[in-house]
């Protein structure tokens, strides 16, 4: 009844039959579970086939075989990785061809004349079993060569560190960070505006207890200090006496204070916001103007004039007319 | 100012290799979960499942109201989960009037839902109806056989992506090296018509036969249904298209020129371009024979050849 065509996929160990449809409708439910069985053993049959014909190697639990890569293609779980792009070092090792080489754990020290390990616990060329370092000849007296060395070390790692980091952010840009590494801002995005955050100096923050003083009805007179608290720059209320002698005239301090005050009162309660004099000088000078080229119109017929105005208009980015126009 | 994360502890550490994404995969994982209501077949269902996947499922126990699968919003807590538990693919049961006995089995890609297939259960019979001699039971672990009837599985669209998902949910690892005696279970799919399949988990027994191919018996064993396929939603072309890709280095490259003969062996073919006889220059020339040597001689020593000239001629 079922050709036997069946595609076989081994690596999956599966077998289907697509030339199969029931004859006749299945009249009871045992019919169709039985034909089912009976045409999935003819199907396991022919994978066992094909399954135990391939070479196989003996095994204390039994006969091993190698299965075959699957035919039918299911889609992946998780997206490829990304290929990690090379650090700098590596760069820089294959412009140049170096080579890695294994290195030994032992290395013979030359000063005991033992085997030392190379790194741990008593290890070959320990920083800190340097006896003696003799002085040379461009060193300042007063120095400190064995701390010299530990700040030289203690940079070579911080550099290391540096180019470490910036590898990572490289591999993180293409996407091919490790799994195990997350990269974490110790700082806050700037957000909002485009302006960085204002770094207060310390000479502003020794004003900022003084200029919120002043807030106070007593000028922060009688405001308790802190322990370490310098006295404000400026410690009393800002009051301003006039001198008790002095002349009158153009000079006189207390006709000018008095002046000042008059005018900005008399300023705020005028409606007359206009300068008289002013809109005076200006008018006139414009009426000049006019006449002046009003004399030199008559002399020359206005078709010849270069336009001037017009071309003005046009220069102008953004015209008003695109805006005004509905 | 970026700062660089690790994990303290290598247990975390290797946790997280394995979660991240790899070249080669290694089995998926599932997750069994149902809705706010369930029927008593839906709960022995899913805990079978559960058992026939032991070693890579994960099943949740409390009801989940605010999953709906098919439905735009109500992805959100399925892919979190999915997230949560690395799974890829998930089984979900309910039970409503509209749907009675209903599963969803879902697959999905980067933890965002990448295919769906509804089917409605009937004549569900669990495990435990089936009696069978003890031995033959399946081990929990072993790899499956396959067995597709049915030309409407590559007919209807709907039951191919039924196949694959089936495929995909009871495949487990893929194994390159298998052992012949740990065979002892097939999954039988027949289909009854063009939305409905008859599924059933069975048993193998090999029987001696006279040659080296034993004869297979197989005994129902496990848990029989017959699946309805609702509803079911194809993933998207691009997400498939990414999904499929396999790396390039994997790709077996096709050897070019390389015949295998059966008498000869392997017998490969050297292709030699044409000499150019004309064009190539000469590798070594002699000293005297070149041109701009002896133009050089010509020129520069020509003065010398008549001083010598003279002397012979005086000689």
């Amino acid at each position: 009844m079922a050709e036997p065509q069946y595609e076989i996929d081994l690596g999956n160990l599966m077998a289907f039959n697509p030339h199969h449809h029931f004859v006749s409708p299945p009249s009871s439910r045992e019919e169709v579970v039985k034909e089912a069985i009976e045409q999935g053993t003819k199907l396991v049959q022919a994978v066992a086939d094909a399954l135990f014909h391939l070479p196989s190697t003996e095994d204390p639990d039994g006969p091993i075989v190698g299965l075959p890569a699957p035919t039918t293609k299911l889609p992946r779980e998780k997206p490829l990785p990304k290929p990690r792009p090379p650090t700098k070092w590596e760069l820089f090792a294959q412009k140049k061809g170096i080579k890695k080489c294994k290195k030994e754990k032992l290395v013979f020290d030359e000063q005991t004349g033992t085997w030392k390990r190379r790194h741990g616990y008593d290890r070959v060329n320990d920083d800190n079993d340097i006896p003696i370092i003799e002085a040379k000849s461009t060193d300042e007296p007063g120095k400190d060569p064995f701390a010299e060395r530990r700040k030289e070390k203690k940079s070579k790692v911080e550099k290391q560190e540096k180019n470490r980091l910036q590898n990572l952010k490289q591999a993180a840009k293409v996407g091919a960070l490790p799994s195990h590494v997350q990269l974490a801002a110790t700082a806050l995005p700037i957000s909002g505006t485009q302006a960085m955050p204002k770094k207060v100096s310390k000479d502003e923050l020794q004003n900022v207890a003084g200029m919120a003083a002043t807030a106070t009805a007593s000028g922060g007179k009688f405001d308790k200090k802190l322990p370490g608290e310098k006295a404000p720059k400026h410690e009393k209320k800002y009051r301003k006496f006039l001198p008790a002698v002095e002349g009158s005239g153009m000079g006189a301090l207390e006709k000018q204070q008095t002046e000042k005050v008059l005018n900005k009162l008399i300023s705020r309660n005028s409606h007359e916001i206009l300068n008289v004099e002013k809109a005076v000088n200006m008018y006139n000078v414009k009426k000049e103007k006019k006449q002046r080229r009003q004399g030199r119109e008559s002399s020359t017929s206005s078709k010849l004039k270069p336009n001037k105005k017009s071309l003005k208009k046009t220069l102008k980015k953004g015209s008003s007319n695109k805006g005004k126009s509905k | 100012m970026m700062r660089i994360k690790t994990p303290k502890k290598g247990r975390i550490k290797r946790e997280l290799e394995k979660r991240a994404p790899k070249l080669v995969e290694t089995g998926k994982k599932t997750l069994i979960l149902h809705g706010t209501k369930t029927s008593s077949i839906l709960n022995s269902l899913l805990t079978e499942i559960y058992h026939l996947k032991k070693n890579d499922s994960v099943k949740y126990s409390r009801k989940n109201d605010n999953i709906r699968p098919f439905e735009s919003g109500g992805e959100t807590s399925l892919e979190f989960y999915s997230l949560k538990t690395d799974c890829s693919l998930f089984v979900y049961g309910s039970h409503s009037k509209k749907r009675p006995n209903n599963l969803v089995l879902g697959r999905t890609y980067d933890h965002h839902i990448y295919d769906l297939v509804e089917v409605g259960v009937e004549n569900f019979r669990s495990m435990g109806s089936f009696l069978y001699d003890k031995k033959l039971a399946p081990r929990i672990g072993s790899k499956p056989f396959f067995a597709f009837i049915g030309e409407a599985f590559e007919s209807v669209d709907e039951l191919k992506h039924l196949k694959e998902i089936l495929l995909d949910l009871f495949r487990g690892e893929v194994v390159t090296n298998l052992n012949l005696a740990g065979l002892d279970r097939v999954y039988v799919c027949t289909a009854l018509s063009s939305s409905k399949i008859f599924f059933s988990h069975c048993a193998l027994r090999l029987k001696k036969s006279g040659t080296v191919v034993p004869r297979m018996e197989l005994v129902e064993v496990g848990p029989s249904m017959d699946m309805v396929v609702r509803r079911h939603r194809h993933p998207d072309e691009s997400l498939r298209k990414e999904s499929m890709k396999t790396a390039p280095e994997l790709l077996k490259k096709k050897e070019k020129n390389v015949v295998k003969d059966a008498i000869q062996g392997k017998i490969g073919k050297i292709y030699i371009p044409d000499q150019k006889v004309g064009s190539v220059p000469l590798a070594n020339k002699a000293k005297g024979v070149k041109r701009e040597r002896r133009e050089a001689k010509m020129k520069g020593e020509g003065y010398k050849h008549t001083q010598k000239k003279q002397k012979q001629d005086a000689e």
